[in-house]
């Protein structure tokens, strides 16, 4: 059948009936009932670890929400989340596979570290070639296995991850050994960076507001560039369908390495924005990062697609990490948590999808129907 | 000298175990037609459930069982996702990883550093994955269980047009992949640490999902490229004075990028499944 | 009520999708022995109807007996339980594996796999038909013809006595079809019953006892052959007169617009596709390439439009390549419609924009100007009435026929001087048929040059001034249409060169 149909199914006087389309009050209904059940089954989680989770709940929400220190650790988590985010939004719209945004957002820190601790620049300039060395850097970490997808057709998702993994071992190699601090002693860490190649912050927070600016600024760019410039629309057409693009005369090739490029540097920015806005220096990865660059996978898939939507769910992901801060505190329980919750509300999320294009409807049985 | 073969080769075998269980249950799940990227996470559930019980009970084949039934039964949630609900295959399997790392992680805190009583003998687990290498070939090849597997990776549509449900051929594929993680944890936490350590899987899932593309989909195939896996992971331990160890460590992925690659330059077909990663909705026929 | 030696009886049987009733209450009576030809359009709701006696759908009204007792199918193993088999139009077998594991995957299972009994008894059932094929190759190398016979041999391995064909002449060459003819014949005379589903008058002549006619749903009329009269069945399929004339008038051609000379190519697989073609079409002329599917049609257009580079020989479209900057604008009517025709998620006015995105006035340097997207579109959906004429809908929602005037309205715009057509009518209905073929001759009138690929011979000949058959990646035969003999065109398709 033209257009797909069929297939109803009735509950009581309700009629289940498939639509072709989801309209936005019935996406935002079902993603909302998706988070609520996430949020439950994390409850059996704490239940079984030992903890009650009304009473973890409820620290979450008086630790986060309700105070002003708690919500700027969410804002200050939202950041690479938001630039990482946008940098997916991209890559999925244009359908490649990055699952390496953690890699390439590590590569972004080591740049930006390189460039900090011994690139002899002006005080004014070192920031910017920071910036502009850790998007280099991160693209590049994109574009290799962009470059095996489109060349070899080698699977972009296992490549991506593997590339992760080798990020992170790049980073502890630096900082036990070429990078490795005069004034680490015992620790793994790098020297801290010259005063110039700090970011500056909120006062009374760790927000380093220069990425935020720039995290916002690069997601009003990519939605502009996406819906309004001849450079978006084969990208979106791309991402739809790879065969209508190629049909078209399309440059396949130049639009996935373009969105790689684009996308890896994201990330890349991200990493300077951890090195250079909190931690001033270069240390282990897992203190880097926290796994936003996994975490970003889902501020992506939750914003559809849309880089002005990542700027909402980045933010509620920053929360939920900040949540995640709050439950080691005082809950003592591990960082893992936040884990389980990035993989429950994955789950959940794309499970409710195929439900969005089911409609129900109140249609008593009449008498002789 | 032959001695000093003879033992490579069995630390070979026994850094390829693992991934040789984990690969061929996914290669399993794959010629169903459906990519688990959560072997790691089922294989870190299996490894946890693997030690608690083995721990608490005293009796390591116990702990063996509650491995596979634990890793089969977080497999379920993904197969909901993957096949009923037809979610992104990819999207879904990253989600069971983060799940599984995320909760043995969590429910594994107090089995940190224990010690185990009753450790298992890592040939008794290398063994049985050679006998089940054997065996799950012939059943693919040889048996009409096996033909419907691969047929539903192929072409889903005409296994059921033979009246054979294809969803639950690829439950089956995928819970039986789940186990198989599940069995492979199990080796890590009672017979190759033997302990438990948050994060005890470093990656090897990963390299079981591309042991299962290197081995092109072929259960006897995988013992090869197990054993070379493994072999380079020996190897690795063997260079340790003289390489640094972080790049020691980052060898297996980067291997891993490159055996994919290699892959993908070989000549004529590759021996994917032709519906692999694709949802099966009846009635749409393409 | 039921004849009590009917062996399958549908009564009243109904089914409805959101939108339209594809089944409309339907009788039909099948006899032992009988060759039932169910006759429709497209879209008149035969493939909807072969899902439900199938046990794909359930019917969603109406009763169906099975030698006079009701019966409710489920599922496809019931039908077979039943012994009804089902010859699908397009092939259900596993490409990867060979013609016995694909018949054995349909037999009742053991443990192991049937092998030494189950090949003496293919063996013997294609002894007793004729045909011929190798049990131990894989499936992708048979022919669509023998994939054909391997399914009828596994519907008979089942204990099928009713069979349903689906369209099966579709992917044959005029003999083969004569052959699978002779294979009919021969089941009926043992006493199987066959149903015949075809939009092809002639071939349903030919092949049915009786003969049922569907239109939108419902069943208009049926007929014994002996009582058949073939304007009445056209008018009862179409719903009005149809004319068989040839509807293309005589052109002078003018210079050459398409030049193909010893093209070789290779498919995605790395197999050689193309293996010396040479061909010419010049403006106002329409070329109706026949052959039977997988011939190197799908390598010849993209290799015309640009989207494949020869290994070896020229192509030129007015001089230039066609994947060269130059080239003139060359539009690409594609062989799957919703697969390649279409971004599907984007809407119809962007669907529009997919060659003239960047150009003026849609574009301006790197700005796009919504306002002239969509003012195009309307211009476009209105010129074509294409439906839902809202230019903000998902191309995906379009149906078959209005999908096509979509990248009919795309193609056409700006007077390409090249037109190539991969299967422009397949699967449309009668309305959007003509629509295609009005547009293709009217801009072969005007001066294009159009190259026609068709499976559908009847098309190529009422459309194309020349017929060039394509055999094995090369072109066996070529012929002005009005020499055209539909004998010699089938044994070019054959490969029987001239």
């Amino acid at each position: 059948m033209d257009g797909g149909g069929g297939g109803l199914r009735r509950i009581g006087p309700f009629l289940i009936e498939k639509d072709l389309v989801a309209p936005p009050i019935r996406v935002l209904l079902v993603s909302a009932a998706a988070l609520a059940l996430a949020f439950l089954t994390a409850a059996l989680v704490f239940w079984a670890y030992g903890v009650d989770p009304v009473l973890a709940y409820r620290t979450i929400f008086v630790e986060t929400l309700l105070s002003s220190g708690g919500f700027a650790e969410g804002v200050r988590r939202a950041i690479p989340l938001l630039l990482a985010g946008v940098g997916l939004v991209l890559a999925f719209r244009a359908q490649f596979w990055n699952i390496g945004a953690e890699g390439q957002l590590l590569l972004g820190a080591v740049a930006a570290a390189g460039v900090a601790l011994f690139a002899p620049l002006p005080a004014a300039l070192l920031l910017p070639a920071m910036f502009l060395a850790g998007f280099v850097a991160g693209g590049l970490w994109a574009v290799l296995p962009a470059l095996l997808k489109l060349r070899l057709g080698v699977n972009d998702v296992l490549t991506t991850l593997m590339l992760n993994y080798v990020a992170v071992y790049l980073v502890e190699w630096l900082i036990h050994g070429p990078w490795r601090g005069r004034t680490a002693f015992g620790f793994a860490y790098s020297d801290r960076f010259p005063e110039p190649a700090m970011l500056p912050l909120i006062p009374g927070t760790y927000v380093h507001w220069p990425t935020l600016l720039l995290a916002l600024a690069g997601a009003l760019a990519a939605w502009f560039v996406l819906t309004h410039t001849t450079w978006g629309y084969p990208v979106r057409v791309t991402g739809d369908n790879p065969e209508a693009a190629r049909y078209a005369h399309m440059p396949v090739f130049r639009v996935v390495f373009a969105v790689a490029l684009a996308s890896g540097g994201f990330a890349g920015l991200a990493g300077v924005g951890e090195v250079a806005g909190v931690h001033g220096r270069l240390l282990e990865a897992y203190q880097i990062s926290l796994g936003y660059g996994y975490t970003a996978i889902i501020v992506a898939w939750l914003a559809r697609g849309n880089p002005l939507g990542a700027m909402l769910t980045a933010l509620f992901m920053g929360l939920i990490f900040a949540s995640g801060d709050v439950m080691k505190i005082s809950l003592q329980m591990p960082f893992r948590v936040t884990d389980v919750f990035n993989g429950l509300i994955l789950f959940f999320l794309i499970s409710s999808e195929r439900l969005l294009y089911y409609r129900v409807r109140w249609a008593p049985v009449r008498k002789g129907d | 000298m032959d001695d000093l073969v003879l033992a490579m080769l069995v630390r070979a075998l026994a850094f390829g175990t693992p991934i040789l269980l984990a690969g061929l249950g996914e290669i399993y799940a794959e010629r169903s037609g459906v990519v688990n990227l959560g072997v790691e996470g089922m294989m870190a559930v299996g490894a946890l459930a693997a030690f608690a019980v083995a721990q608490s009970s005293g009796s390591p084949y116990l702990g063996v069982l509650a491995a596979l039934l634990a890793a089969a039964l977080v497999s379920l949630p993904f197969a909901l996702a993957s096949i009923t609900l037809r979610a992104n295959q990819y999207v879904a399997g990253l989600a069971l990883t983060m799940l599984g790392l995320g909760v043995s992680g969590l429910l594994g805190k107090p089995y940190e550093g224990a010690p185990l009583a009753h450790p298992l003998p890592e040939a008794g687990f290398i063994v049985t994955a050679l006998l089940l290498a054997v065996l799950l070939w012939f059943f693919l090849q040889h048996t009409y269980g096996g033909l419907v597997l691969r047929s539903a990776g192929e072409n889903p549509e005409t296994v059921d047009a033979m009246g054979i449900d294809v969803y639950r051929v690829r439950y089956a594929a995928v819970i039986f992949g789940g186990a198989m993680s599940g069995l492979a944890g199990a080796f890590l936490s009672l017979a190759y640490r033997p302990s438990w350590a948050d994060g005890i899987t470093s990656g090897l899932g990963w390299i079981a999902v591309a042991l299962a593309i290197f081995a092109a989909w072929h259960p006897l195939k995988a013992v090869g490229a197990a054993l070379l896996f493994g072999a380079l992971y020996h190897l690795s331990y063997r260079l340790q004075a003289a390489v640094s160890p972080e790049f020691l460590k980052a060898m297996p992925y980067l291997f891993v990028v490159v055996v994919l690659s290699l892959s993908a330059l070989r000549k004529g077909p590759s021996g994917a499944p032709e519906s692999l990663g694709i949802p099966y909705v009846r009635g749409e026929r393409r | 009520m039921t004849e009590p030696d009917a062996l399958l009886t549908l009564k009243n049987v109904t089914k409805r999708f959101p939108g339209v009733v594809a089944v409309d209450g339907v009788n039909l009576e099948i006899l032992p022995g009988e060759v039932h030809a169910l006759l429709g359009e497209n879209g008149a709701g035969k493939t909807t109807l072969v899902n439900i006696l199938y046990g794909l759908y359930p019917p969603d009204a109406g009763d169906i007996y099975w030698q006079g007792r009701p019966v409710r199918i489920r599922s496809p193993q019931e039908a077979i339980r039943l012994g009804i088999g089902l010859v699908p139009q397009h092939p259900l077998l596993v490409r990867a594996h060979t013609v016995l594991e694909n018949l054995a995957l349909g037999m009742p299972r053991g443990f192991l796999l049937p092998t030494r009994g189950l090949a003496a008894r293919i063996a013997e059932l294609t002894r007793h038909y004729g045909f011929r094929f190798d049990p131990r190759a894989p499936v992708w190398q048979l022919s669509e013809g023998e994939k054909q016979r391997v399914e009828i041999v596994r519907a008979l391995l089942q204990g099928a006595r009713l069979l349903v064909l689906d369209e099966p002449t579709s992917v044959l060459t005029p003999q083969e079809a004569r052959e699978l003819f002779k294979v009919i014949r021969r089941m009926r005379s043992e006493g199987e019953a066959v149903i015949f589903i075809s939009h092809k008058l002639d071939e349903v002549l030919e092949v049915a006892d009786r003969i049922s006619v569907l239109r939108k749903g419902r069943l208009v009329g049926q007929v014994t052959r002996a009582e058949a009269d073939k304007a009445e069945l056209a008018r009862m399929m179409v719903g009005r007169q149809v004319s068989f004339e040839r509807r293309k008038p005589p052109v002078r051609p003018g210079a050459v617009v398409l030049e193909l000379k010893d093209i070789h190519a290779r498919s995605d697989r790395g197999l050689p596709a193309l293996q010396g073609v040479s061909l010419r079409v010049r403006a106002g002329e329409i070329l109706g390439l026949a052959g039977v599917a997988g011939s190197g049609q799908r390598e010849l257009i993209e290799v015309v439009t640009g989207l494949r580079r020869p290994e070896r020989g020229l192509v030129r479209v007015l001089g230039a390549a066609p994947w060269s900057g130059k080239r003139p604008r060359i539009a690409h009517i594609p062989e799957d419609r919703r697969r390649q025709g279409v971004a599907g998620g984007l809407d119809l006015a962007e669907n529009l924009l997919l060659h003239d995105y960047a150009r003026p006035p849609f574009a301006r340097g790197p700005l796009m100007d919504r306002r002239a997207v969509y003012a195009f579109a309307r211009e476009q959906i209105a010129r074509y009435r294409i439906d839902p004429p809202d230019p903000r809908t998902p191309a995906r929602l379009l149906s078959g026929g209005n999908l096509q005037k979509l990248i009919l309205a795309r193609e056409l715009h700006g007077d390409p001087p090249l037109i190539v057509a991969a299967h422009p009518t397949y699967g449309l209905d009668v309305g959007a048929t003509e629509l295609v073929h009005e547009l293709l001759i009217e801009r072969g009138r005007t001066g294009a040059a159009v190259l026609l690929v068709s499976e559908d011979l009847d098309e190529v000949l009422a459309l194309a001034d020349r017929v060039a058959v394509i055999h094995g990646g090369r072109i066996v035969g070529e012929v002005p249409v009005e020499k055209a003999d539909r004998e010699q065109i089938g044994l070019w398709m054959a490969g029987v060169e001239a």
